[in-house]
């Protein structure tokens, strides 16, 4: 019979092989989540925060579903805007989905 | 193994760099680092700051830079228009060390080994990389035309395409020409960086001349067939503000200047004088990526992955910004390379932790441009990766331009400018 000890190891040992794939999936998603979201910061700021006094506002800690319906009512037509009407016809649901995501998790 | 050791040398550098408050030393370069970025514009500042944000401060980065200070190059229109001063579009890069980690480097690199992976500065040491991040930005090939590297050099004609002691030298010329003066600018064939900048500065120019000097003139001189971006817009606004103080001439590809009578001669077309002259000759990649061999393209544009930026000609550096192949419709623009720089650095930071490279990053450009001092037209634009056609297209359907100029955009880009800069830099 092994030893006790000798099989937790090799127990945990496994769990971590196993995990370690799912680990570096979960790790590269986040990370891609976090680029794409990064393509909302020139005119919104690093993680969503503005400059004070902007006339862009900030999105960083807006709540997701106001964010997603913001999203697709500018690119559905029914929120008049000067730009972002033409960057959301870009972007897929899933992406709009995700990146609001990404900023309702960040604080405002 | 090799990465955790790599981790644990980039914490400590890291941490070093902060201790030392002598960053910007040329002699506190270390030996080693694992990100070294060449190039602190939109496309080069952005990457380094990324690359420390997206691995969570883990990985060390050395940014080398000549320039003490950020001067933007757009916005710098403005201050020919004399709506906006030096000062305001200049930026110190201190935050990116203070609060960011950044190891900033103060030099010139002269060269670069891509086989040994290493970077040599003109004043400082060799410092190693696992990747290089090259952001070198467009250098203005003055022997396209004939006499201007000799005029340009004198201070007489002037490019101030890059903004800086240019703009300012630009400025006095046009406030030291006497009204009924002309001021000419040349625009070369596309693609050169930031296609609708010589209509902004034509525009701004005009907008002087109307409040200071009314009886002088703006023209344009252009190698291209039509106005390169936005042309509908501009000739719109020309036409109901500018009438008679800008005239547009498409066709007219510049072969020579004389310095002395400040003339400009053409291909085809009868020569012509002006008392102040802004000639652009033709552009490429920055030096450093012609001299090591990543302008693969026409020997003047760097080919790259465009999935993670990496060059065709040497692993492990990744080119961004204006220096690149753009893909289809894709700007060389101070916004363009900021998104670059965003999709580079999470590439770097992927590889360097053993993750999956993003399969299908995402670009955004917005170009603003002042027709006046307050009134704006934009052109916006969105580019997604294409896995089968390695490339990256713009989105059907999407983008699109301003329907008029409006105050509302004009608040909007200075805005812009503000927060891009602060998404660049701080």
């Amino acid at each position: 019979m092994p030893h006790p000890k000798f099989t937790q190891t090799v127990a945990s040992a496994l769990l971590l092989m196993s995990a370690w794939p799912v680990l570096a999936q979960d790790a590269a998603a986040a990370l891609h989540q976090r680029a794409d979201a990064a393509t909302c910061a020139n005119c919104h700021g690093s993680e969503g925060r503005t400059v004070p006094g902007s006339s862009v506002p900030s999105i960083a800690g807006l709540p997701r579903d106001y964010m997603v319906a913001q999203m697709k009512a500018f690119k559905d037509g029914s929120r008049p805007a000067t730009v972002m009407h033409q960057l959301t016809k870009g972007l897929t649901d899933q992406q709009i989905e995700s990146m609001a995501d990404y900023f309702a998790a960040l604080k405002r | 193994m090799q990465r955790r050791t790599l981790l644990q040398t980039g914490l400590a550098l890291g941490s070093l760099s902060a201790l030392s408050g002598c960053a910007t030393l040329t002699s506190q370069a270390p030996a080693k680092a694992q990100v070294v970025v060449i190039g602190g514009g939109y496309g080069g500042a952005t990457a380094a700051k990324y690359v420390r944000m997206l691995s969570n401060y883990k990985i060390s980065v050395v940014l080398v830079e000549p320039n003490n200070t950020f001067i933007s190059c757009p916005m710098s229109n403005l201050v020919l228009g004399g709506s906006k001063t030096m000062a305001q579009i200049t930026t110190p890069y201190g935050a990116l060390s203070s609060k960011h980690g950044v190891t900033l480097v103060h030099d010139l690199v002269t060269s670069i080994d891509a086989a040994k992976k290493t970077i040599t500065l003109k004043k400082g040491p060799t410092i190693g990389y696992d990747k290089l991040i090259l952001s070198p930005g467009v250098d203005m090939n003055f022997d396209s035309i004939e006499g201007l590297q000799a005029a340009n050099a004198s201070g007489q004609i002037l490019q101030a395409w890059k903004a800086g002691a240019e703009t300012t030298a630009l400025r006095k010329q046009l406030e030291a020409m006497p009204d009924s003066g002309v001021f000419a600018i040349t625009v070369p064939e596309a693609p050169y960086k930031c296609p609708p900048g010589p209509y902004e500065r034509a525009s701004q120019v005009a907008h002087y001349f109307k409040q200071a000097k009314p009886k002088s003139k703006v023209l344009i001189l252009d190698a291209n067939p039509d106005i390169t971006s936005k042309p509908a817009l501009f000739k719109k606004f020309w036409s109901d503000n500018y009438k008679d103080i800008i005239e547009f001439r498409a066709n007219h590809k510049v072969t020579a200047v004389d310095a002395k009578t400040n003339t400009l001669k053409f291909d085809v077309q009868e020569s012509l004088r002006a008392d102040v002259l802004n000639v652009l000759p033709a552009m490429r990649a920055g030096s450093i990526a012609m001299q090591t061999g990543l302008a693969t393209v026409n020997n003047r544009w760097c080919g790259i992955n465009y999935q993670t930026f990496e060059s065709l000609a040497a692993k492990d550096i990744h080119v961004l910004g204006d220096a690149t192949l753009a893909a289809p419709a894709m700007p060389k623009s101070g916004h363009m390379a900021n998104s670059h720089g965003k999709v580079a650095a999470a590439a770097v930071v992927a590889q360097l932790s053993d993750l999956a490279v993003n399969p299908s990053p995402l670009l955004t450009n917005t170009c603003y441009s002042y027709v006046s001092d307050k009134l704006v037209i934009h052109v916006a634009s969105v580019h997604q990766y294409n896995a089968q056609e390695k490339t990256f297209k713009t989105v059907p359907g999407s983008g699109g331009l301003s329907t008029e100029a409006n105050a509302l955009e004009g608040t909007y880009a200075w805005n812009w400018a503000q927060n891009i800069w602060a998404d660049t830099l701080l």
